[in-house]
């Protein structure tokens, strides 16, 4: 049944086989390693049942693109959070983080008539800024990360609101900025985009697949590695092509057409720090921590700054979320980063697969839980159900994911594995 | 014998707050020799090991290093004099694989990519140079390991690094009969490959099996460090449970904090 093969140092392990390899997916998931394939079964279903109910609208190109530009602030805001949540920390202020921060571009862009490029990397830093603090409140002086970023909550919610004195409303005319939320890629531009990064991820998957076999070491099966190269290039070029019909509402006025900016920057990110969390010895010192303190610090890992990272990197991350709200609003208010969104955040990392207790999540986990969360959101709307049905709905969503993470975790003591 | 000592320890004192743990401790890990370092539950043995790998500092005291007068700050500078240390509660991340356990803190790179395969190499390598010869996968969680494979993995862990002493608290005691004896040849290995071994543990048939030498902590003070050869079974039980058995051992007077409530039995 099983056959082996000699590995490094002459050690013999199970040869891997397409099929050995699908079987032991679903021995993981038995034992409580789900990863994200609840959050890709839940979408799967969702789209399924606001497609057959709003076919029109829900399944529209135009309604597809918007998807994409309403999540944005949610997803980059996860994608910071899946760091503070690797560690088992939290942050409850990255919301608001990422309203101060937006505020401070629109501020310098409109009071100060400053150019883009200044104020955007204004923003950045004040994310940076913010996630400093944080970080070293919690990693240096102790305090529950629970408690500092509920202060913090508070606390940005007023400088939001000191900022735009008193509760004005600030509207950028910013051409640059308002493009990134709103703007598309040429159709042209569209297709050499999904094909460089259809290309890359090929390179980088048959890379790293021959690496392992030229050094003799176990690799997976090449069909399995096939089959996923085939899957994001399918899943890639189908939503190019549908980003690339036209969706304008009024053809004869405007001709709106293209995939949405928002899009490379959200995969430029994802990218990015997937790297860092999965190649990177930063990275595997995030998961260490995150997987046992105490022997993190035995193997002499500065626990404390990574800590105080983690805070950042989330900071930062709010703070493209602010940009990129502020972006699509043409405008900042008291409320921006307000009202549900860290919630949503905090739900889509959790409801991609990214654990509670720690040590257990992906930076894609934020998009696919973010996703899950806009689906519900965006065809929930289209029903016509009110806000009330909305959020009890996407609070049930939230528990279930919760739950999932919870039994995992009994169910992965109790088989040991 | 080997004449001079790899590692000694002397004078250590180490105090959490008001509680003084260690009182004047000296111990001498020779080359080649398996020490068994032992003592009652509580005797100070897990902060010992502590103190000279840098988890703790040490209160007083000094640590020669082949001679040299060492200060071992955290449990880097240990690992870079070669001092290594498998701990009771074992350290391993059950997130993490074999391979990222095995390099935790010390992962090889290119540039700034981890370098994955180069790593697989040598713990496949070192696995094997244990006498491992299968696994299902260097790749597998450790969560996923049983307890014998745990503790294997902790103790390829520490001799990954052409270390030169290694310490290992009670690596025996949640293991099977089997398993247990595995993990004693390769402790004997070890030291047969020139390192000096420290074994804790509180199992004498443990401790006579793979020991050249015992060094016996009572209340947090070193009663006697004899060789293994020149001691009975009973003499060590006597040296842990109470400081002495006959001329060996602490002298008769009580440390200044010791209440003796036994009956008939003051000096
Ligand atoms: N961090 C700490 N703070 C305060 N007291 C401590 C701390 N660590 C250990 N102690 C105390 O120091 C004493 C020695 O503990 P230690 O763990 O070194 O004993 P041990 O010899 O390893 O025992 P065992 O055989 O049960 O493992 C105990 O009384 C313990 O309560
Ligand atoms: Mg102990």
């Amino acid at each position: 049944m099983t056959t082996t093969t000699e590995t490094a140092g002459g050690i013999q392990v199970v040869k891997p086989t397409v099929a050995s390899y699908i079987r032991d997916y679903f021995a993981r998931v038995r034992g409580g390693d789900l990863g994200t394939l609840p959050a890709v079964l839940g979408l799967l279903v969702l789209v399924l049942i606001f497609g057959t109910a709003r076919s029109e609208t829900f399944l529209s190109a135009l309604n597809f693109a918007n998807l994409f530009n309403q999540s944005a602030q949610i997803v980059f805001i996860a994608m910071g959070l899946v760091f503070v949540l690797l560690l088992g920390e939290i942050d409850l202020s990255a919301g608001f983080a990422s309203g101060v921060c937006g505020a401070v571009m629109a501020i310098l862009l409109t009071t100060h008539g400053l150019p883009w490029y200044v104020a955007i990397p204004a923003a950045m830093a004040t994310g940076i800024v913010i996630g400093l603090v944080l970080g070293v409140l919690v990693a240096k002086l102790g305090i529950p990360s629970f408690v500092v970023t509920l202060a913090a909550f508070l606390g940005f919610q007023g400088v939001l609101l000191t900022l735009l004195e008193g509760g004005k409303n600030i509207s950028i005319t910013d051409e640059f900025v308002k493009s990134l939320n709103n703007g598309t890629l040429s159709v042209r531009d569209s297709w050499i985009f999904a094909v460089i990064g259809v290309a890359g991820f090929a390179a980088a998957q048959l890379f790293r697949w021959r690496g392992r076999v030229s050094r003799n070491l176990v690799a997976e099966p090449f069909g399995i590695v096939v089959a996923r190269i085939a899957g994001v290039a399918l899943l890639a070029f189908s939503a190019t092509y549908v980003l690339t019909l036209e969706r304008a509402v009024n053809k004869a006025i405007t001709s709106l057409k293209g995939t949405p900016i928002v899009v490379p920057i959200i995969v430029v990110f994802l990218v990015i720090w997937t790297f860092v969390l999965a190649r990177t010895t930063y990275g595997r010192h995030v998961y260490a921590v995150g997987g046992n303190t105490e022997a993190a610090r035995r193997a002499g890992i500065p626990v404390d700054r990574i800590r105080i990272s983690v805070f950042v990197i989330c900071s930062f991350m709010a703070s493209i979320g602010g940009i990129l709200v502020v972006s699509r609003q043409s405008s900042v208010d008291p409320n921006t980063g307000g009202s549900n969104i860290l919630l949503y955040s905090v739900g889509a990392a959790v409801i991609g697969g990214t654990s509670l207790f720690g040590g257990k999540g992906k930076i894609i986990y934020a998009v696919i839980g973010g996703a899950v969360i806009i689906v519900i959101e965006n065809g929930m709307t289209l029903l016509g159900l009110n806000s009330g049905v909305k959020f009890i709905f996407t609070g049930l969503v939230l528990l279930a994911a919760a739950s999932v993470d919870a039994l995992a975790r009994r169910r992965a003591a109790a088989t040991g594995s | 014998m080997a004449a001079t000592p790899l590692l000694e320890l002397r004078g250590i004192d180490k105090s959490f707050g008001p509680v003084q743990v260690l009182h004047d401790v000296g111990l001498s890990v020779y080359p080649g020799e398996v020490t068994a370092l032992v003592g009652d539950n509580g005797a100070g043995k897990s902060t010992l090991v502590k103190c000279i790998s840098g988890i703790y500092s040490i209160d007083a005291g000094t640590v020669t290093f082949e001679g040299r007068e060492v200060t071992v700050h955290n449990p880097r500078d240990a690992a870079a004099l070669g001092i290594e240390v498998v701990y009771q509660d074992l350290a391993l991340c059950d997130n993490l694989d074999i391979v990222q356990n095995m390099f935790l803190g010390r992962e090889k790179k290119h540039g700034i990519v981890l370098d994955e395969a180069t790593m697989e190499e040598m713990a496949g390598e070192t696995l094997r140079s244990l006498s491992v010869r299968t696994v299902k996968s260097l790749r597998q969680l450790v969560s996923s390991l049983s307890g014998g494979q745990r503790q294997t993995v902790a103790i390829a862990k520490a001799v990954l690094w052409n270390s030169r002493v290694v310490i290992l608290d009670e690596p025996t005691a949640a293991l099977g009969v089997a398993q247990t004896a595995q993990v004693l040849e390769l402790v004997r290995r070890l030291a047969d490959n020139g390192l000096g071994v420290v074994l804790i543990s509180h199992n004498m048939n443990d401790v006579f099996a793979v020991s050249d030498r015992i060094a016996a902590l009572y209340l947090g003070r070193m009663a006697a460090q004899v060789k293994a050869a020149d001691v009975t079974h009973s003499q060590v039980v006597e040296l842990i449970t109470g400081g002495r058995s006959g001329n060996l051992g602490l002298p008769p007077e009580r440390p200044s904090d010791f209440i003796d409530i036994t009956p008939g039995e003051v000096k």
